[in-house]
């Protein structure tokens, strides 16, 4: 991880912007006390995306609040361009949230919002009235100016929150969950326009969400949680096709689970089948992960594995083929459909099972 | 609609009326109708034995600001009621202030409570709300009066060496009138508060408002409509106020409840009491009006 | 270390100013009760515990007569106003918009808005005309008079009580059967069983409470015990009045901790 700032020649306080070491965050006490984060340390790099990825209570909008400055961790140390920020209260931070609510003032006009950071920072009347113009440039809310916040629909809200948080010029921006209010069409188009404005303002922003594909879209990098701690941090393309443990596997695509004694460079099933998988050393327990868009059907004879096709269900672009093995272990595979529409599979077939290329990969338990 | 929706709509209005007429039938003529009797009264004639002599007369209101001089026969400013309405106008609002400076941070309190201690917190400000106000009187009589635990307490402590003559000063009547009047600026203030959205507390302190900023940028302007329901809650009972200012004004430091008390009870002057009370009424739904278009404005601005 | 918490909604002094706001609401209360089992003759000094101020209190003949007015008024007017409360929390809840409705609402309201002291006046002069034309000086105006400023009490908790209710319970007593009255005898008055007590509970002890309307409407020796001690202060402060004042506070707690057992929430 250091590697990335000397292979710049910069020093690492230069390419880190946020860096929680060893942080903890308990709430309550005594015998009813829950640990939200447990030993979390992670680096977020100068003007990266950065998705915090987990399911809800995994610890991610807390890791976000702390970073804001909303609560304070019971162990551990945030620092902040290397300055330790831990204890500083928010306002004093030069970081801005994107509130999944939006939190926008009820009894401000949209301007008035927009205004209110750079006011709150003594900001000259000249500086804010340009920046604020600025802003709404930005997210297209010129027309809407002089509104009240509630006469706006649920997109021009998010954007007056994103151009709010965005005004005073943060070094990060933090979105908790700023998407999920609004449908699917809308979600898509914020999505690239989120994009848009961190290319255009080179802001480092750390974006809180539980969908997959959001995440996948849009970040630089991503950091999967799971009760309280962080289970890997790498581009979306590295935790996809390496995920480092079966959390992370299941939690990111579908994925199917093949376990058994792991043998010198192979893995050997319950049903005895043996499946090859490169590096992997004999003795033991062991699980691999194989997508299902990476398996290959075809004759029984001519198969890795033997399998009964169960059911067929149609997607469309594809067909989900559920698959048993002699041992009642059950896989899935992703078909691709032939422009006949037919997968040319039959329920209760028997089938054999192949592997692409390297699409095997052993995963912690 | 179709002629039979149109039927049962027309019987469930006749329905509504029916159910109401007894009760609106009591109020009538116990509590809404008199006041009519009032404003004849106010334009008739004194009678110098209490009551009235039915002839149109304008002198009952001619008296609310002016006094007929015997010896110099002409009409002078009368000093001595334009200081009985100068003391209620400003003890009402000295009340309204104190209130709302003790009674705001008590209702914030309240309101950030966890939720399972809230009910707690507000049963304890609605026992005294709906406590005897009389009683209450005479308990904060028993504070501050010569011989009361305040007196006591500071000559034992030698702060004073004499006691504090409090009661029967304005000062008595304007501590009377925060302690009984409190409630009624808390429960308001509390209901409004409740309701506010506590994230925007973080959102104001993300964007770099202090706390002393986000009180008065954010958190006073949205509760606007509890502060005014509060004040228009205190100031008008304050303002027609006869039990407090008689126990601890010691018919000294009178008010406009009192004055009117003193034209019936009394029975100096009938008319001009009748236009004393027209008065009252009309400056309290003064308040009550302003409070109305206030509360209007402010939800018609939040729904577009 | 520096503080390791930022608590959101705090604002400085706040919590100071409240708790000092709730001592200062419950100090005098305290001192009076505490005063009424004092026996010392004098008010200013501490004599040792005594209930001799409730025994005088309880051998006064006019102490004994204003509590016996006091509980036939409150009793009377709270059942007079719930009832009338009750039929018209149902006139006005549950249906559609119809003309007159905000009138009736203000009607309604009005006693808490229009100042005591006026409608006092209202009502002597109103009552003193009766008095003189028909003879009657009995308690039915004292009665009148608060069972009107209690309507407006009973109402609310009832009508809250209402719009609180499933409509879809009346409509499946209906779907089985019930006839409309049948309906509301057997669902909705039992439903709505709690807010009447309640009504009623508000409307007793705002009876209990009035001074002012009683002083103005009262026809002499009509005391209640809030204008027989009142009438006291003319002479010199007695505990006796702190023995009485404690009594009727008992009185209350007592029913607003029914009134909020009553329409508390169920969690």
């Amino acid at each position: 991880m250091i590697k990335y700032g000397d292979e710049l020649g910069v020093s690492v306080a230069d390419a880190v912007t946020i860096s929680a070491r060893n942080v903890v965050k308990a709430f309550g006490q005594g015998a009813g006390t829950v640990r939200a984060l447990d030993d979390v340390s992670v680096d977020i790099r100068q003007g990266e995306f950065f998705t915090l990825l987990g399911p809800s209570g995994c610890g991610k909008t807390t890791l976000l609040r702390l970073i804001a400055g909303f609560e304070m961790p019971t162990d551990g140390t945030i620092l902040l361009d290397g300055a330790d920020i831990t204890t500083l209260p928010p306002n004093r931070r030069p970081v801005n949230t994107v509130f999944q609510s939006y939190a926008l003032f009820p009894h401000l006009t949209v301007a008035q919002n927009i205004a209110f950071g750079l006011e709150m920072l003594g900001k000259p009347a000249a500086e804010v009235k340009a920046r604020t113009a600025q802003m709404l440039a930005l997210v297209k809310l010129e027309a809407m100016a002089g509104r009240k916040t509630s006469q706006l629909s649920g997109g021009q809200q998010q954007r007056v929150a994103l151009a709010r948080a965005l005004a005073p010029q943060p070094k990060v921006l933090l979105l908790d969950e700023p998407l999920s209010a609004l449908d699917l069409k809308l979600r898509k188009e914020m999505q690239i326009e989120l994009k848009r404005l961190q290319t255009e303002t080179g802001i480092t922003f750390v974006f809180v969400t539980h969908d997959q594909e959001e995440a996948l879209t849009m970040s630089d990098r991503i950091a999967v949680m799971s009760a309280g701690k962080i289970q890997q941090v790498g581009t979306a393309k590295e935790i996809y096709i390496h995920p480092r443990n079966r959390f992370v596997a299941s939690f990111i695509g579908e994925t199917n689970f093949l376990t058994g004694t792991a043998e010198e460079g192979a893995l050997r099933l319950a049903t005895g089948e043996r499946i090859e998988v490169p590096g992997l050393k004999a003795g033991g327990h062991a699980t691999v992960i194989v997508r299902p868009e990476q398996l290959r059907l075809g004759p029984a004879a001519e198969g890795v594995l033997r399998a009964k096709v169960g059911s067929l269900v149609y997607f469309g672009t594809d067909t989900h083929c559920h698959l048993a093995l002699a041992d009642g272990t059950e896989l899935v595979a992703r078909l691709q459909n032939p422009a006949s529409g037919e997968a040319g599979l039959g329920e209760g077939q028997e089938v054999g099972i192949r592997f692409a290329e390297g699409a095997v990969q052993r995963v912690e338990d | 609609m179709s002629p039979a929706e149109q039927n049962a709509v027309r019987q469930s209005a006749r329905n509504g009326w029916l159910l109401s007429v007894p009760a609106l039938l009591v109020l009538a003529l116990a509590a809404s109708g008199p006041l009519l009797i009032v404003v004849y009264y106010s334009f008739l004639t004194a009678n110098d034995t209490g009551g009235v002599i039915r002839q149109f007369s304008l002198e009952g209101w001619r008296g609310i600001f002016l006094t007929y001089d015997i010896f110099d026969e002409e009409y002078r400013l009368a000093d001595a009621h334009l200081t009985i309405f100068w003391r209620s106008v400003w003890l009402s609002l000295t009340t309204t202030l104190v209130t709302f400076a003790v009674g705001f941070p008590t209702a914030w309190f309240i309101a950030t409570r966890p939720a399972q201690q809230r009910a707690m917190w507000l049963f304890l400000i609605t026992i005294p709300f709906w406590t005897n106000l009389l009683i209450r009187t005479f308990a904060i009589n028993e504070v501050i009066r010569n011989e009361g635990i305040l007196n006591t307490a500071l000559i034992w402590l030698g702060v004073i060496d004499r006691p504090l003559q409090i009661v029967y000063t304005e000062t008595a009547v304007l501590i009377g009138m925060a302690y009984v009047y409190l409630p009624l600026m808390v429960l308001p203030l509390y209901a409004t508060i409740e309701r506010f959205d506590m994230r925007l507390l973080e959102a104001s302190y993300d964007l770099y408002a202090s706390r002393w900023r986000t009180l008065r940028r954010v958190i006073l302007p949205i509760v606007k409509p509890g502060i005014i329901a509060g004040s228009i809650l205190v100031f008008v009972p304050s303002l027609g106020a006869y039990v407090t200012p008689r126990v601890l004004g010691g018919g000294k430091k009178m008010m406009i409840g009192n004055f009117i008390e003193l034209q019936f009870l009394q029975g100096k002057n009938w008319p001009l009491g009748a236009a004393l009370s027209v008065t009252l009424l009309i400056i309290v739904m003064g308040a009550l009006l302003i409070y109305v278009r206030v509360a209007n404005r402010d939800r018609s601005s939040d729904h577009g | 270390m520096a503080e390791r918490s930022f608590e959101i909604s705090r604002l400085p002094g706040f919590a100071t100013i409240a708790i000092a706001a709730f001592a200062l609401l419950y100090l005098p209360i305290f001192t009076l009760v505490i005063y009424s089992f004092n026996a010392s003759n004098s008010v200013a000094v501490w004599g040792g515990f005594s209930l001799h101020w409730y025994a005088d209190a309880w051998a006064n003949q006019a102490v004994k007569d204003a509590t016996v007015r006091s509980l036939v008024i409150g009793a009377s007017a709270a059942v007079l106003a719930t009832t009338l409360a009750t039929l018209a929390a149902l006139g006005t809840t549950r249906r559609k918009a119809f003309k007159g409705q905000t009138f009736i609402y203000v009607m309604i309201n009005q006693p808490l808005m229009v100042p005591e002291v006026v409608t006092a006046v209202a009502l002597l002069i109103f009552f003193g005309i009766i008095k003189v034309a028909t003879g009657y000086q009995g308690l039915g105006y004292l009665i009148a008079a608060h069972t009107a400023f209690c309507i407006p009490f009973a109402y609310l908790p009832i009508r809250a009580r209402l719009e609180s209710m499933d409509l879809a319970l009346e409509t499946a007593a209906a779907d089985l059967y019930a006839s409309p009255w049948q309906t509301f005898r057997r669902v909705t008055l039992p439903l709505l069983a709690p807010g009447i007590m309640a009504g009623a509970m508000l409307a007793f002890v705002i009876s209990l409470d009035d001074v002012v309307i009683t002083e103005f409407v009262k026809s002499g020796g009509q005391d209640t015990l809030p204008t027989y001690m009142l009438g006291q202060l003319r002479r010199a402060f007695t505990p006796e009045v702190n023995a009485i004042s404690t009594m009727l506070l008992g009185v209350t707690v007592v029913l607003l901790t029914a009134f909020f057992l009553l329409t508390r929430k169920k969690d």
